[in-house]
């Protein structure tokens, strides 16, 4: 039923040529708001990847033990939605009494993860693609840290642009939205390496 | 509550206040699937229904809801309204619902609803939430439909799947390709906001 593919070649594939972000434009909001800043865009980044890793990995296990052998799977969107925000509410409690310096530079990213569309959005497509377990904690994976590599790119990027002299109706979102379309364009010479679905 | 009039807020969802040039909230869902006309009708049709009845329904239980669970409850809510679109368009439209795959259930998390859940039918009569949440989705419609009416005119020269372009027209490959939404929606903010600083200047 899962399709035949490495799950290393997924983790390749869902970094590089199909980027979360840069190719199917999930987990834009907070991109846009946070990228101002090297610092936040690494500690979101690193927020990202880790709850996308472990929600992903539970989403299937639920899907696979329960929502499957009990026929639910109508229910699916709120079941992913329930796991994702629990298990951010829950890695927030425990970063909170283990490291209380991780909390500090992570902490306050944790909620803004909830409504991340990318989170939803893996879940989503890792259902759809019928990956095993471990093509799915690679996907999972991969996707976070093709999703960190992009936020910190653009955010070394607006460096740049914050000093170059921008029309006034361009400033802010505008100028954004063009570097991000560079930087897809930029990925899409990727695209010739490897092709998964 | 407060002294909007229906007039005011739809001026105010469609230009001064558009929820994607302006407040740039919940371009995820829904720039993926603008390579095409049709699909991005459906699609932004399915978030403005969703939108206007989350918020009504948000406003009419307003007072039950306890602060600090109000998020929660408020997914929960546009969840069972996702989960209703997705079961109709299953079941009338198998093959754009099949085309639209995962971005009907990234509704859900498409920011514009839990917005407006969160700035105006939190504070509002049911409705004017439901003309504030409607005219949100027509805002948020329009922007995407100008998008997409481009992107399939010259990526594929047809328009809902018509040829419109003659044979003799060489289609644009990058349109179809998804560098071609950034840069479409960054130029019409750049436009949008020029417009907008001249008006004020003047």
């Amino acid at each position: 039923m899962a399709p035949d593919i490495n799950p290393l070649v997924i983790l390749f594939a869902s970094i590089f040529t199909g980027n979360i972000l840069l190719t199917n434009f999930l987990g834009m909001c907070s991109f846009i708001s946070i990228s101002k800043d090297m610092k936040s865009a690494n500690g979101l980044g690193l927020a990202v990847t880790v709850v996308l890793t472990i929600t992903t990995a539970i989403n299937w296990a639920m899907m696979r033990y329960i929502l499957i052998p009990l026929d639910l799977m109508v229910y699916r969107y709120i079941v992913f939605i329930i796991v994702i925000a629990a298990t951010v509410q829950m890695l927030e409690m425990i970063i909170d009494r283990v490291s209380p310096a991780l909390y500090m530079s992570l902490g306050i990213f944790l909620p803004l993860i909830t409504v991340n569309c990318a989170i939803l959005g893996v879940a989503l497509f890792m259902q759809i693609r019928n990956y095993d377990f471990f093509q799915t904690l690679a996907f999972g994976f991969g996707s976070g840290l093709g999703w960190w590599l992009a936020i910190l790119a653009l955010a070394a990027i607006q460096k740049k642009v914050a000093r170059a002299p921008v029309p006034a109706g361009l400033k802010g979102p505008g100028i954004t939205l063009i570097t991000i379309g560079f930087m897809a364009l930029a990925f899409v010479g990727f695209s010739g390496m490897l092709n998964v679905q | 509550m407060n002294n909007d009039t229906p007039a005011a807020i739809l001026k105010r969802n469609l230009w001064t206040d558009n929820p994607i040039f302006v407040q740039i909230l919940g371009i995820c869902s829904t720039l993926a699937v603008t390579n095409n006309l049709t699909n991005t009708l459906i699609m932004t049709l399915a978030v403005t229904i969703v939108t206007g009845l989350s918020s009504t329904t948000v406003s009419l239980i307003k007072g039950l809801i306890p602060r600090k669970v109000r998020m929660i409850v408020q997914t929960l809510i546009i969840a069972f309204y996702v989960i209703l679109v997705d079961i109709v368009l299953r079941a009338y439209i198998p093959e754009i619902s099949k085309a639209l795959g995962p971005y009907v259930g990234l509704i859900i998390t498409n920011c514009i609803i839990m917005g407006r859940a969160e700035a105006f039918a939190q504070s509002n009569p049911p409705v004017m939430a439901l003309w504030d949440g409607l005219t949100s989705g027509v805002g948020y419609m329009a922007v995407l439909v100008i998008i997409a009416t481009i992107r399939e005119l010259l990526g594929a020269g047809t328009l809902m799947g018509y040829q419109v372009l003659g044979d003799g027209f060489t289609t644009w490959t990058i349109m179809v390709m998804p560098p071609s939404a950034f840069f479409l929606l960054g130029s019409f903010i750049w436009a949008a906001k020029s417009i907008m600083i001249k008006k004020e200047a003047s």
